[in-house]
């Protein structure tokens, strides 16, 4: 019985579209920059699913080749945000993204 | 099978993710999103997609997940930080406002048009999917043909991201070199 439902690609879509959602709340909510980094990585993985799932709905192959470029992009993205955290919290200990409002008007 | 390959990478993935945004060790939290990263992977290998698989394994689960890990423990920000209290008032609620509102939107477009969706998908290509290494020679053939520039762009954008890093976390001592 159960083994007659296969999942459709809407299933998938569903579950990115939940997974973006979660990640959109962990950067409000968050506080610690380093966890709200990894919330933009959640929202990130939830489009590159989409894109996936799309471009096997659509028997195109360029939506993994977007997906390709989105990771590289992430990769770099990754490495020069760790390198701004690292660098200002070189200067204060305390961990959280309100104490940094020297910018603030 | 599909079914439940499907619902344990759901179940992985949607764990993952409630425990990157309320576990308070950020330690526990980046082990959270390996979770997720993995459950990502199997749904890319039940879309046929093996090669981003493997490199959603090894850059995301393994590069920048350690990097993140490693930055952790550099700063040493790995105990548990207390995440009851609630520094702007209501953000919170209006936090899951916000991010049900995100989700409930898509989901709603999605559901109004399912119709172009919905289809079970039958691999990329099917004439040649039956070779073990289909996937990677389509992607390649439109990586190098197609998306040239942007894959010779891309290796630009690592170059600049990785000095700019090493300019950004270095210590600057030449003013007291100049004395």
């Amino acid at each position: 019985m159960l083994s007659t439902i296969a999942p459709t690609n809407t299933w998938y879509l569903v579950l990115a579209a939940v997974l973006f959602g979660i990640g959109t709340l962990g950067v409000m909510v968050r506080r610690n920059p380093l966890v709200m980094f990894m919330c933009i990585e959640l929202m990130l993985n939830a489009v590159n699913l989409t894109f996936v799932t799309l471009a096997t709905a659509m028997s195109d192959i360029n939506g993994q080749v977007v997906v390709f470029f989105v990771m590289v992009v992430a990769a770099a993205e990754v490495v020069v945000g760790l390198g701004i955290i690292v660098s200002i919290m070189r200067r204060r200990t305390a961990a959280t993204a309100d104490d940094l409002s020297a910018l603030k008007g | 099978m599909e079914l439940v390959v499907f619902v344990l990478a759901a179940a992985m993935v949607l764990v993952g993710a409630i425990g990157v945004i309320t576990r308070s060790n950020p330690v526990h939290a980046a082990l959270s999103l390996v979770l997720t990263l993995f459950g990502i992977a199997v749904m890319f290998v039940s879309h046929e997609a093996h090669f981003l698989a493997a490199v959603q394994v090894i850059v995301y689960a393994g590069a920048i997940v350690v990097l993140f890990l490693f930055v952790i423990m550099l700063l040493g920000v790995d105990r548990s930080e207390d995440i009851s209290i609630e520094p702007i008032t209501a953000q919170r609620p209006l936090a899951a406002i916000v991010g049900l509102g995100v989700s409930g939107i898509v989901i709603a477009a999605l559901v109004s048009s399912r119709s172009a969706i919905s289809t079970s998908g039958d691999g990329i290509d099917a004439s040649t999917v039956d070779a073990a290494d289909a996937n990677i020679r389509q992607l390649a053939r439109s990586i190098f043909s197609n998306n040239v520039f942007a894959f010779e762009i891309t290796s630009v954008l690592l170059i600049v991201a990785v000095i700019g890093t090493v300019l950004m976390a270095r210590r600057i001592k030449l003013r007291e070199a100049g004395k």
